[in-house]
């Protein structure tokens, strides 16, 4: 490797890059919970959007939260990577540029062209409408999904280029020679975890682009009939590999961010670069999970789901929640919120994998299989998780060194924390309650869960917006930071 | 059940979790020797590993034996039923059963996803399956009680998703 350092300055080009990626992410983030709250508003009985308009906002919330979190997480991989190996800023911008069109074509099908297909698209949903939105909505929403999944791909070439040209092999760059015994130093922790993110994402990106563009020809020849079950695998493959690989990345924040607080480092070990190893390969099997219902699906494939669901919670708990309770465990850490949003950020994901591991069991998600458990244990490790570690990343790039947090930093951290319990609690519990997702309209014996639920989300995003305005306030302190 | 059980479970395994994660924030004094004491927790994960393997193995084993595939086609006292969903709403060859004899729905659909989930009197959901063009997935299940139920669809499939509902009438 080129360069292990821990500290080390960054040019203005690349910092202001990151930063334009942080300013985005957390514009698209806030407007995306706000209409999370308005749908849950929405089902609490506050007549604010109609169904059709409930739907339309479902499908950008849902890929507008994907969007956002991938865009923030990937500059938090983008960031600490660049640290070891050299890559171009240009392609991060282009990435950029492409994510704003793709948005802008998403937003303009769905609140222009009116199209309700949800994040998921299921075939053939997007091709029958039945006169709520047009050819056209149905095509510039594929046709946005398809510029932001283009954005990426060309990034992990540019990071596969960088590894290559710097380690001599992803092989090398995950790890695997040292793995086997190869004496030598492993690779960083932010190599190693981005190996893992471009080797899956590149992948799950490319069946997303295959099932999209045969989406958009189906779209204008229908003769052009797909099999609505592979076009779901497909869908799930991509969606989960997609998500989840922005955990992946997220997570560079806190290997990177504890160490910097407790003065010991995130130690390289075998175990850990096994879990990584194991990850690539678990990440990429594991989405059959989504489709335990499709009775028509083998058996065979029902059980994988269920198997690597279980294994794959493996390597979050024992290595990196159990990595970071080491780090920090009598470290004489200083708190703040980036110290402390880094923290969050394990627990959520070690404490959310917990209700999503008990879904994915065959026989308990024959009662739980699209209720509001789902967007339950999916938030609790999305919001508590990923979103937490890149807050952590912005709090820390921000930070004022001479006086620590002030009140509306604390204020904003336990708002967003508090908010975020609850939220999940409402979610988890209503599913157990069966409370189905994706319901425009519910219930009157659900409205309480719905109002309770609109409360958290409040919570949420005026803990964000306190958030969004710090971070806005210290960019003037990123460059004495990180120079 | 199911449900209960699963919440229950959930809040058993968070709450440990929570507490471990505030015990390790707070913890104090800082030690002296880091390194010793990173050993002994890397000694106490891998005990923790095999520990969890022993108690998980079982438990996913037996939940193979719950699955919901498989349904007999040729099984005898079993009454059928077709269906198709259809935006929006349910076609069922037939919507009253005798409880306590099992019932196979045989579920496909006419034009997109939907979700076949039945559901009692108290709003509790009792079992589901996928409709998919194309495909027919057939659920078996024994109503255990005569009374109303409710099918709603689980999958979201268009401006009027919340409203393709059924009903279903057991009797004794």
């Amino acid at each position: 490797m080129s360069d292990t350092t821990m500290d080390t300055a960054v040019p203005r080009g690349p910092r202001n890059a990151v930063l334009i990626y942080l300013a985005t992410t957390v514009v698209v983030l806030l407007l995306m919970m706000v209409f999370g709250l308005l749908m849950r508003l929405e089902q609490a009985g506050v007549d604010l959007l109609g169904a059709a308009g409930f739907y339309q906002v479902l499908t950008a919330h849902g890929a507008g939260m994907v969007g956002a979190v991938a865009l923030g997480s990937s500059a938090v991989m983008w960031y600490f990577l660049r640290r070891h190996v050299e890559l171009s800023t240009g392609v991060f911008l282009l990435n950029l540029a492409l994510f704003l069109l793709g948005a802008v074509l998403i937003l303009g099908g769905i609140f222009i062209g009116g199209f309700a297909g949800a994040w998921t698209f299921l075939y053939p949903l997007p091709q029958t409408p039945m006169g709520l939105w047009t050819q056209a909505a149905a095509a510039s929403f594929f046709l946005g999904l398809l510029a932001i999944g283009v954005g990426f791909l060309l990034l992990y070439i540019d990071i596969a280029r960088a590894l290559i040209t710097n380690c001599g092999g992803l092989g090398r760059s995950l790890g695997l020679p040292q793995l086997f015994g190869r004496a030598g130093d492993p690779p960083p922790a932010a190599v190693v975890a981005s190996t893992m993110v471009l080797i899956v994402n590149t992948l799950g990106i490319v069946a997303g682009a295959a099932i999209l563009t045969m989406s958009l020809i189906n779209l204008y020849q229908p003769g052009f009939e797909l099999d609505a079950l592979w076009a779901k695998n497909l869908i799930y493959f991509f969606g989960h590999v997609f998500i989840n690989a922005t955990i992946y990345m997220a997570v560079i924040a806190v290997y990177e961010i504890l160490p910097r607080y407790t003065g010991r480092p995130w130690k390289v070990s075998r175990v850990f670069l096994a879990a990584w190893a194991a990850s690539t390969v678990m990440v990429l099997i594991v989405y059959p999970h989504h489709l335990l219902m499709d009775f028509s699906q083998p058996t065979s494939l029902h059980v994988l789901g269920q198997v690597i669901s279980y294994t794959s919670g493996l390597p979050v708990l024992l290595v990196t929640a159990w990595g970071a309770l080491t780090n920090v465990y009598r470290s004489g850490i200083r708190w703040d919120i980036a110290s402390g949003f880094a923290f969050l950020g394990v627990f959520g994901w070690a404490a959310g994998v917990i209700p999503a591991i008990i879904d994915a069991t065959i026989a308990v998600n024959t009662v739980m299989h699209n209720t509001l458990w789902v967007p339950g244990h999916f938030h609790f490790y999305l919001l508590l998780g990923v979103v937490a570690m890149t807050f952590g990343f912005m709090a820390w790039l921000t930070r004022s060194q001479a006086q620590g947090d002030g009140f509306f930093d604390r204020l904003g951290f336990w708002t967003f924390t508090g908010g975020g319990l609850a939220l999940v609690a409402v979610f988890l519990y209503s599913g157990a309650g069966s409370v189905p997702r994706r319901f425009a309209e519910h219930l009157p014996e659900w409205a309480t869960y719905a109002q309770l639920g609109s409360v958290a989300a409040a919570l949420v995003i005026l803990g964000t917006l306190l958030l969004a305005l710090r971070f806005f306030a210290g960019l003037k302190r990123v460059a004495n930071n990180v120079a | 059940m199911l449900q209960s059980v699963s919440l229950l479970l959930t809040i058993l395994l968070v709450v440990p979790v929570t507490a471990v994660f505030l015990w390790v924030a707070f913890s104090r004094p800082a030690a002296v020797d880091a390194g010793e004491l990173a050993a002994r927790s890397y000694r106490l994960r891998d005990w923790s590993f095999w520990a969890l393997l022993a108690v998980v193995t079982p438990v996913f084993l037996y939940t193979l034996t719950l699955m919901p595939y498989g349904a007999d086609a040729e099984a005898e006292g079993v009454q059928t039923v077709n269906v198709t969903g259809h935006m929006w709403r349910w076609e069922l060859s037939q919507d009253e059963f005798r409880a306590g004899e099992p019932v196979q729905f045989r579920v496909t659909s006419q034009d997109v996803n939907h979700g076949f989930g039945i559901y009692d009197e108290d709003l509790t959901l009792l079992t589901q399956t996928q409709a998919m063009p194309g495909y027919t997935n057939t659920l078996e299940y024994t109503f255990e009680e005569p009374g109303t139920y409710r099918v709603l669809c689980l999958e979201y499939c268009g401006v009027a998703h919340h409203a393709m509902v059924a009903e279903l009438t057991v009797t004794e």
